[in-house]
């Protein structure tokens, strides 16, 4: 039986990166008793796959994985066996059963919803006409529209290997401000093509022509999003919407 | 929320911040306004390792069942964050509140190894107390120590207010007990400290005095008073199986180096091999008893849901009801996604059994330890095994489908010779030949892999080799070289592989093993100039530490090559660990003769560590 798990990310915990996140699952699982299915040979493994990894630094709502089962209690039973044993900082907020055939979490991320603020004295400083220096701009919001509205953004991609062009219009789907200091976005995500928030911000500054300082951002991730539609017309579903409550 | 001690772009800056943070499963927080005693234990190394001990766990656990008591961690902050630190003055903190480690009522200090010295004095100074004993007040904490190199403790007795010679278990709650009481009455810290000599096990550093002759020996050992106890006796647990075990240790975050739940199933080592001071200092060798293992077991996996547990002791195979905890351990959890680790156990057809069970014979390999390559060696350091054993051992092994052995060996042993040296490859040879004799062609995947590694000697305290020379550097180096050479010329030397270390970390190790007071001086002198982390190689600075040397106009041959003649004062005569040194200068005759001694089972040798009547030395009578 296959289980789609969802589980936020917050707190001093943000700074556990995915390996480690990984590792606290399969511990977590055995504390809970959850009858979690393992690969046959002498050093079985737990049969579980991540959705897509989160930044170190970055809290969020919506981190998925996919566990298979023997057999399993009601989701909300399950819920609070896993909960009574996590630490202060990822709490499991649905359990839910998926479809026999369904895509697993991985190859079925398509974008993912974040919304992005500035640390205290970190936003972007602009020149204006009446003042000699820097101070900040309390339009920023305007600016990153017009940023938004260009018909193309393009910006060189690094990876360790190799550096590319890439064209981050296409890959912001969406972009709203929900609060004076919060920047709403939906962006490409998965295996193909990772647009993160920061790349968007730093693409930003430096069509200010200004610089972002490290760690400038605090970004929380929303949600993750599978796209049911086609690639021209994109259906976006919350990866938690493919599981049925047990 | 918890909170931190660094901000976001601190941690964000560094290397493995989840070091940094605590909040692990199964750690303890406490309400630090409704205890009367805040404890920080530490290990001086990094997260990972310190992490990875046992005997803080079980201490953890123990002071946190006292209403009255919080203890929480501290490890040493790994270089990147030691830069930070220094640089806004932010003092090191305490995982579990994120406190600073210098508002805490005791600093334990365990210390496990002689490299990690130069890495207290980085505590201290992070934590911003001050590195002398005798500069504290009550603004600071008692720093107090503890564990294996205790048993000499006076390379830093300058350092620490108090050591705690022996098994943590016994004293502890005593110690707090008249912490509490004095602190009430408003004492002084130094009549605490003198008071706390008078608790069994605490030695008290500031309380005593060397008296050094011309020639850099000790005289004797001056006393602050008749009531300062001339001999400190180590303290040990009677009752092993009733002693406090953690249920539920703490889940790091990060994979650290012992990632696994750990049964102790016994503590000391009847065998008596002369180079081994674990093998002294925890005698009597005492048992768990078997069902409170099953239990601790059962219990410690699920409470952690680690998938592995592992048997910790000196010498499992010598545990009486391995048999029992074994197919008890393999019963209920193989095949439900929990490994089972068999360390230190004796090659025979058991242990092959058991081994075949629980690991992939094809990728794992065998391990021996025979020390020595020459039976005349192996009976110097009485090491019970002999060449049959392990050509024996090896055979089925191979029969059974391994084909990797892993052989330890040390070198610069007392009375070594040329021959000797060169047996450690004609053994390793033979072993190999066993392989091409026992498996026919068609059976055999490949070649075997018999891989050869030596350690140098340290002639440690409280062990028979304690009045030994140590090799010099050029001498270790000059003995590895003729092991590879041998090598070369064996006859299956396309199976063999060799190695072995630089010897510079060696000769540190070896100076303050057997060193006096007079080293803290050079400790705080090489700190200064920079030396942390001595057991990183990329941070190990031996150059530093010889200019601390002559600046401090210490010799280390002093500590090292000089053989010392039977009547010699040690710096470490004021401990007693039960084993007397009458003994050990009989063992060290015998070496030297190249006796054996039988173990604690087979015979009782009357090494003095029946004065605690406990665990094998009543085994008998108990049985009658």
């Amino acid at each position: 039986m296959k289980i789609r798990i969802r589980f936020s990310k917050y707190g001093v915990l943000k700074f556990i990166g995915h390996l480690d996140v990984m590792r606290y699952f399969q511990k977590a699982l055995r504390r809970a008793d959850i009858d979690i299915l393992y690969s046959s040979g002498y050093s079985p493994h737990q049969i579980m796959s991540f959705a897509s990894p989160l930044g170190v630094g970055l809290t969020s709502e919506g981190e998925y994985m996919d566990i298979e089962v023997g057999h399993t209690d009601s989701s909300k039973e399950s819920i609070r066996r896993l909960n009574a044993v996590m630490a202060e900082g990822i709490d499991v907020l649905s359990y839910r059963e998926l479809p026999e055939k369904s895509q697993n979490a991985m190859s079925s991320v398509a974008a993912a919803d974040y919304t992005v603020s500035f640390r205290e004295g970190m936003g972007p400083a602009l020149l204006s006409a009446d003042t000699a220096g820097p101070h900040p701009d309390t339009d920023w919001q305007n600016k990153l529209l017009d940023f938004y509205n260009q018909p193309s953004v393009f910006i060189t991609k690094k990876t360790k290997k190799s550096e590319r062009e890439v064209d981050l219009k296409p890959h912001i789907h969406e972009l709203s401000f929900p609060s004076d200091d919060t920047v709403f976005m939906r962006l490409t995500a998965g295996s193909a093509e990772n647009i993160k928030p920061e790349l968007v911000m730093e693409a930003f500054f430096s069509s200010i022509g200004q610089e972002m300082k490290p760690h400038a951002l605090l970004i929380h991730r929303k949600d993750l999003l599978a796209n049911t539609g086609t690639e021209e017309q994109p259906v976006y579903r919350s990866l938690d919407d493919f599981g049925e409550d047990i | 929320m918890k909170k931190l001690a660094l901000d976001d772009i601190t941690l964000l800056s560094i290397d493995k911040s989840v070091r940094y943070i605590g909040n692990e499963v199964n750690s303890v927080m406490k309400d630090k306004n409704r205890v009367d005693i805040r404890f920080c234990m530490c290990f001086p190394d990094v997260y990972e390792i310190g992490m990875s001990h046992l005997g803080i766990q079980i201490l953890y656990d123990m002071f946190n069942r006292r209403e009255d008591t919080w203890c929480e961690r501290v490890y040493s902050p790994w270089t990147d964050l030691d830069r930070v630190l220094r640089e806004k003055h932010i003092p090191l903190f305490a995982l579990e509140s994120q406190d600073p480690v210098k508002d805490f009522d005791f600093l334990g200090i365990t210390i496990q190894y002689e490299m990690c010295y130069t890495n207290i004095l980085q505590i201290l100074d992070l934590s911003q107390i001050p590195l002398m004993a005798r500069e504290r007040t009550w603004e600071h904490p008692i720093v107090i120590g503890g564990g294996p190199c205790t048993y000499n403790p006076e390379p830093l007795a300058d350092f620490f207010d108090l050591f705690y010679i022996g098994e943590g278990e016994t004293r502890y709650d005593e110690l707090l007990e008249l912490y509490k009481r004095m602190r009430k009455e408003g004492a002084d810290r130094k009549v605490f400290l003198r008071a706390a000599s008078h608790v069994p096990g605490i030695y008290v550093p500031s309380l005593y005095e060397p008296v050094y002759r011309e020639d850099g020996t000790i005289l004797k050992i001056r006393r602050a008073g008749a009531d300062v106890p001339a001999t400190v006796q180590k303290e040990m647990v009677s009752d092993l199986t009733g002693a406090c075990y953690p249920k539920k240790p703490i889940v790091p975050y990060l994979k650290v180096t012992q990632d696994r739940v750990v049964l102790e199933i016994m503590r000391g080592c009847i065998r008596g091999c002369r180079f081994c001071q674990a093998g002294m200092i925890y005698r009597p060798t005492r048992e768990r008893d078997v069902a409170m293992l099953k239990q601790a077991a059962v219990t410690m996996l699920k409470s952690t849901g680690h998938e592995e547990i592992s048997l910790s002791s000196l010498s499992s195979s010598d545990y009486t009801q391995l048999k029992e905890l074994v197919s008890f351990l393999i019963e209920e959890f193989h095949g439900k996604g929990i490994n089972i680790s068999l360390p230190s156990l004796r090659i025979d057809a058991f242990s092959l059994d058991v081994m075949s069970k629980v690991q992939d014979v094809r990728k794992s390999s065998l391990t021996f330890a025979p020390e020595a390559g020459s039976q005349r060696m192996r009976n110097v350091i009485n090491k019970g095994l002999t060449e049959e054993d392990i050509l024996e051992g090896a055979a089925k092994a191979f029969q059974g489908g391994w084909n990797k052995v892993k052989l330890y060996f040390m070198l610069g042993l007392p009375g070594e010779t040329t021959e000797d040296i060169q047996e450690i490859m004609h053994l390793s040879d033979r072993i190999a030949r066993r392989y091409y004799d026992e498996v026919p062609k068609e059976k055999r995947s490949g070649k075997c892999q018999i891989t050869a590694s030596t350690s140098f000697f340290v002639p440690k305290p409280f062990t028979p080799f304690q009045w030994a020379p140590m090799n010099t550097a050029k001498e270790f180096l000059d003995k590895a070289r003729i092991v590879n050479q041998t090598m070369k010329e064996e006859l299956n030397r396309k199976s063999l592989r060799y190695n072995w270390h630089d010897a510079d970390l060696t000769m540190l190790e070896g100076v303050f093993s057997r060193g006096d007071r007079r080293l803290c001086a050079v400790l705080l002198d090489a700190y200064r100039h920079g030396c942390m982390f001595d057991s990183w190689t990329e941070y190990f600075h031996y150059d530093t530490w010889l200019a601390s040397f002559e600046r401090c106009g210490l010799s280390m041959d002093f500590y090292t090559s000089r053989e010392r003649s039977l009547d010699e004062v040690f710096p470490w005569d004021f401990i007693s660990c039960g084993v007397s040194k009458e003994f050990l200068k009989r063992e060290w005759e015998k070496a030297k003769r190249g006796e054996i001694t039988e173990n604690c089972r087979r015979s009782c040798s009357g090494c003095g560590a029946a004065v605690y009547q406990e665990g094998v030395c009543i085994e008998g009578r108990r049985a009658r």
